[in-house]
């Protein structure tokens, strides 16, 4: 199968399930929400280094509070960790944050306590408010007051949906991968946690050291191409990958087919996908079958 | 939709706790009409006083002058009902679902004690508007209710959940012993607003006389209040769009109580 000349392999990318909630920011501002959001999602690109993956989903204008607004999904491994993780990071990067505020963004009949622990910080004068249905808690800070929503969403999800761009050279892979990603963004219900939605060191799932769970992806690394059984077909001298958390399979389908067709390019010789002979995870991704879809 | 017609004027109030959506849901207008209702101390039938058409819908309406017909809609769960006139004491008293509407005015304790549900009069209402009655430790707990006119005293005594808007002016005690809950005034509040308040939002539009137990805190912009006054605009309530953009200056109290509750003055334009 060729895509504007670009071969798209038969082969799948492997992602896995995780839990996912989405977190509205809102703000006097797009930018002071953006703010909070950007912290929000920092450090959080793999769970192979990081307690959690997020991401920026999009801008919101619809919001609770009227205000501007961005929307973050947040995903992690076990639906323990999640609550922890929000807390944390909501806690830590949005309360923290001038004017902001915090939404539950995910209808579902899973919920987890965000607001109901974040509560004490009030330390006593926290109150509640129980709007439409909704419990939210008015925290006071030195700023003013803090407003959270009590409870959020969440739902099974899929993490580590991803594809691999094969290209003549760094300039034009990065090229193809910048246009997949602002291709991939008008996607709702995904986020790419990577650096610019990017990643260059993608890994395999095993290491020859007894301590490392992931090491680097040699049969995609160009400098390796003589002494490891290679991936790269002749004329590749650089890979990038792009990796996706949906809160569902459609979601980071769609985001591929969107992705891979925007970084068919001339100059991009292949895209593969991060096959891990079915280690890794539950979900099979199949490209061709998606491309066709 | 079930009709009823007010036929023969009550002498003396008439305690009319059958009309519910509840009580005619499935029955036959003649069913209905047999419903037992209190005249003073005589125990009389609906249709004594009402004419009724249409079957048992959850949906009834109510024509004629019901200034002495009590407890129209109490203790509802669902449906809908909508009186064309004045309605008597304990509208809705005790709802758990439902809405009520009154084109006229509402007698005394509407909503009193409700634990869900919407009200909505287009006139005056009374005393203890969503209150607690004599004695008994809570008010309104869950539910809306909205006054366009004016209220009496005692609106929201010892309220625990739920909103209650005035659009008028309200009499003394306002949100006196509340519990939490939210009570907006769009015009004057009474002597004494908020006395013995545990916690819950008492806000108003015009500067209010405050007892010395309330002391001023901040001027500030609440952000819960943005929810609370788009939700009311979302169910056709007049908001101004600058009771957005300003502040408002919040006074803690009662601290003769718990002082966790809070009336918070919009600044004025």
């Amino acid at each position: 199968m060729y895509i504007n000349g670009v071969e798209i392999e038969d082969t799948f990318a492997e992602a896995f399930k995780m839990w996912g909630t989405r977190v509205i920011i809102t703000a006097k501002n797009r930018q002071w929400a953006m703010t909070a959001a950007i912290k929000m999602t920092g450090f959080a690109t793999s769970v192979i280094g990081c307690k959690c993956e997020a991401g920026i989903e999009s801008e919101v204008t619809d919001t609770p509070d009227g205000r501007p607004g961005v929307s973050v999904l947040l995903f992690t491994p076990s639906k323990d960790d999640l609550p922890k993780r929000l807390m944390e990071r909501i806690g830590q990067c949005v309360m923290t944050c001038p004017t902001t505020a915090c939404f539950n963004g995910l209808e579902s009949p899973d919920v987890l306590p965000v607001g109901g622990q974040l509560r004490y910080f009030g330390d006593g004068y926290q109150a509640s408010k129980l709007l439409g249905g909704r419990r939210f808690w008015r925290i006071p800070v030195m700023e003013g007051e803090f407003l959270i929503e009590e409870k959020f969403g969440m739902q099974r999800s899929v993490g580590g949906g991803n594809f691999l761009i094969l290209g003549e050279g760094p300039d034009v892979t990065l090229e193809a991968a910048e246009r997949a990603v602002e291709a991939m963004q008008r996607v709702r219900g995904m986020v790419m946690p990577f650096p610019g939605g990017i990643v260059r060191s993608g890994s395999k799932t095993r290491s020859k050291y007894k301590f490392l769970i992931a090491s680097t992806n040699d049969a995609f690394c160009p400098t390796l191409r003589g002494v490891v059984e290679t991936a790269l077909p002749e004329g590749v001298n650089c890979v990038l990958e792009i990796v996706i958390d949906g809160l569902d399979l459609p979601a980071v389908e769609e985001a591929t087919r969107l992705g891979i067709r925007a970084a068919c390019i001339p100059g991009i010789r292949r895209i593969s996908a991060g096959n891990y002979g079915g280690t890794l995870g539950q979900f099979q991704i199949h490209l061709r079958r998606v491309m066709e879809g | 939709m079930t009709t009823l017609r007010l036929k023969t004027w009550p002498a003396v109030p008439l305690e009319a706790e059958a009309i519910t959506p509840d009580r005619f849901v499935g029955k036959t207008s003649a069913e209905i009409e047999a419903l037992p209702v209190h005249h003073g101390n005589q125990e009389a039938a609906l249709g004594d006083f009402f004419a009724v058409s249409g079957d048992g819908t959850p949906d009834i309406a109510i024509e004629g002058d019901l200034a002495r017909v009590k407890l129209i809609g109490a203790g509802m769960t669902q449906g809908q009902i909508t009186v064309h006139g004045d309605a008597g004491m304990h509208l809705g008293a005790a709802m758990s679902g439902g809405r009520i509407g009154v084109h006229g005015n509402a007698g005394d304790w509407a909503g009193a004690e409700m634990r869900g549900g919407q009200i909505y009069i287009r006139g005056n209402a009374g005393h203890g508007l969503g209150g607690a009655y004599r004695g008994s430790p809570q008010g309104m707990n869950r539910g809306l209710i909205v006054v366009a006119g004016s209220a009496g005293n005692e609106v929201g005594s010892a309220m625990r959940r739920g909103v209650i808007v005035v659009g008028g002016n309200t009499g003394d005690f306002t949100g006196a012993f509340m519990i939490a809950g939210s009570i907006l005034v769009f015009g004057n509040l009474g002597e004494r607003a908020g006395a013995g308040m545990k916690r819950g939002s008492i806000i108003t539009y015009q500067t209010p006389k405050l007892l010395p137990t309330f002391r001023y805190a901040c001027t500030y912009r609440p952000v819960f209040l943005r929810l609370l006054l788009r939700e009311l605009r979302s169910l056709g309530q007049e908001i101004a769009e600058e009771w957005f953009e300003r502040r408002y200056r919040r006074y803690c109290g009662d601290l003769t109580a718990f002082g966790k509750g809070e009336i918070l003055a919009w600044e004025g334009p």
